[in-house]
């Protein structure tokens, strides 16, 4: 379905509304050596239930995208819509995993309470919530680990309880920052895994922003490329690898092979 | 040996490497002044006797009431007051940027000058004081907690934002716990504040109150009460810290824990 809907240039052309668009997005830096562009004319949109990458070199302006997908941060021109309409703060329906799981989670918490945080915003009933703390724990596999504190916990572990927390309150788009960056490549698989079971178990739509161009075609229907300085796309790729996908078997398809040579000559061309 | 011993000799042993010169102090002193007939320099038996007579069973322990009264009630608004204010300023940009020259001016205006302006002020009586201990203690923990709230890491105000936080939350959940550890680094010296003004402010003028007690034992040659009087500080000062740090161990319990993980990753 997704294919379908979205045109070469990667705006929708079907009815459905895009839950995210982006229309010509510019970012502009104020620093001592005059102003820097980060971002430079973004335009695409991501459909319901797709998982989109975008990849690039570090520097690329990956993480300012980001927050202005999140509505995190204005752009400088352009407009960063969220189903429809334009992001002014971060909205109900948004889900973000960023980096450091070390300084997104909050130590004086225990994981439940970090996970339940989100719920008690919302207003949700106790019994309610206690149910889906329960619930997104299990998905990410942390079901005993609840009463710990995050700290207690290793690396992928505590990624996971952000994961979980980002999930609780069912969010339409996730989007997530180089989540498995600062994890032991082993613990990086079981991860990525993870995260397309529990995209799949909850329908949610991603964005994935990340500068490993094998993670990016292992998880994606879609890797949009970025380049350095000013960050431009400079083209969208579909991945029509079958799926469920598998660490072995997906990588050995010399289809894989095609697409990690093609994204890697764009990403290191400029 | 029988094992069982062992592990109550190693607590001794502990015990023993901490306190030895404690004792050792105490025990020149007590040897040293036995038998002195010098009117400064009283046995330490005679100002340990004066402890029991005087601050335990005796007149004195009004004075020490009276002077937990004033630090207790002091600190306490010193530290709402501090907290609070601190909080407050931190949200409110404009008041903050306005006043931050004006608090580091009062902060290291040395407080016990203020003495003789609250003594017009408030006169001599209980208000003088409490209004005296929670101006000056207050600073500290004020400027800690703006500084704190300050420095709380981006991504946790990101996450914050992201999970749907509203201000009120936010600056509850998020921000006052994450400054923590510094709010608290700040309310530690305000007791220090505290306790030294408490004192202060019982010399001049006063009716009440160990520092009272001390003046007055002072200007009547007494040196064995204004001994007791002083060692009776040094009680109050050791007992106010281990409660606070016993009660700073279960508040920032999550803080030391994580500190001790990330240290042992090193």
């Amino acid at each position: 379905m997704t294919e379908r809907d979205i045109t070469e240039s990667g705006v929708a052309s079907g009815t459905a509304t895009p839950v995210v668009s982006l229309r010509q997005v510019r970012k502009v830096y104020g620093s001592a050596a005059g102003p820097r562009t980060a971002l430079q004319d973004i335009t695409f949109d991501v459909a319901r239930g797709e998982f989109a990458c975008v990849v690039g070199p570090s520097g690329a302006g990956k993480t300012t995208l980001l927050r202005c997908l999140a509505g995190l941060m204005p752009p400088t021109s352009g407009e960063a819509m969220f189903e429809g309409a334009p992001l002014r703060s971060v909205p109900a329906g948004i889900g973000v995993v960023f980096q450091d799981y070390g300084r997104s989670l909050f130590p004086w918490l225990s994981v439940v309470r970090n996970v339940d945080l989100p719920l008690r915003v919302r207003g949700v009933a106790r019994a309610e919530r206690a149910a889906r703390v329960a619930e997104v724990l299990t998905s990410v596999g942390l079901a005993d680990a609840g009463r710990h504190y995050p700290w207690q916990l290793s690396g992928g572990m505590q990624q996971r309880v952000a994961i979980a927390r980002a999930l609780a309150y069912r969010p339409d788009l996730l989007l997530m920052d180089e989540p498995f960056a600062s994890v032991d490549a082993q613990t990086r698989f079981e991860l990525e895994d993870l995260i397309l079971r529990v995209r799949d178990e909850f329908g949610v739509t991603v964005v994935f922003v990340t500068h490993d161009i094998d993670e990016a075609i292992y998880l994606a229907d879609r890797v949009i490329a970025i380049s350095k300085s000013p960050g431009v796309v400079t083209e969208i790729v579909d991945i029509t690898l079958p799926r469920p996908r598998d660490q072995i078997e997906t990588k050995r398809d010399p289809a894989f092979a095609a697409y990690r040579e093609h994204l890697l000559g764009l990403v290191m061309s400029r | 040996m029988p094992a069982n011993l062992l592990p109550y000799l190693r607590l001794a042993g502990t015990a023993l490497t901490r306190a030895w010169l404690f004792i050792v102090f105490f025990g020149v002193w007590w040897f040293w002044s036995a038998g002195s007939k010098n009117l400064y320099f009283p046995p330490l038996e005679s100002i340990v006797k004066a402890l029991w007579t005087q601050w335990a069973t005796g007149p004195a322990r009004a004075e020490l009431a009276s002077s937990l009264e004033h630090l207790i009630v002091g600190y306490v608004i010193a530290a709402c007051l501090g907290i609070g204010i601190g909080a407050a300023l931190w949200s409110l940009r404009y008041a903050r940027e306005a006043t931050s020259p004006y608090l580091y001016f009062l902060y290291v205006l040395p407080a016990p000058v203020l003495v003789p302006a609250a003594l017009t002020l408030f006169g001599i009586g209980f208000t003088m004081k409490v209004v005296l201990i929670a101006f000056a203690a207050m600073w500290p923990t004020l400027l800690n907690t703006m500084d704190g709230m300050r420095g709380v890491d981006t991504v946790k105000l990101d996450t914050s934002k992201s999970l749907g936080l509203p201000r009120w939350r936010n600056l509850l959940q998020v921000v006052l716990p994450a400054a923590a550890p510094q709010i608290v680094a700040g309310l530690r010296n305000s007791l220090q504040v505290a306790i030294i003004l408490m004192v202060v402010s019982e010399w001049v003028a006063s009716t009440d109150g160990i520092g009272y007690y001390i003046v007055n034992a002072q200007e009547s040659f007494d040196y064995v009460d204004l001994w007791s009087g002083i060692i009776v500080l040094a009680i109050i000062g050791v007992v106010a810290n281990l409660l606070f740090v016993a009660v700073e161990n279960r508040v920032l319990y999550w803080h030391y824990g994580a500190r001790a993980v990330e240290g042992a990753s090193r």
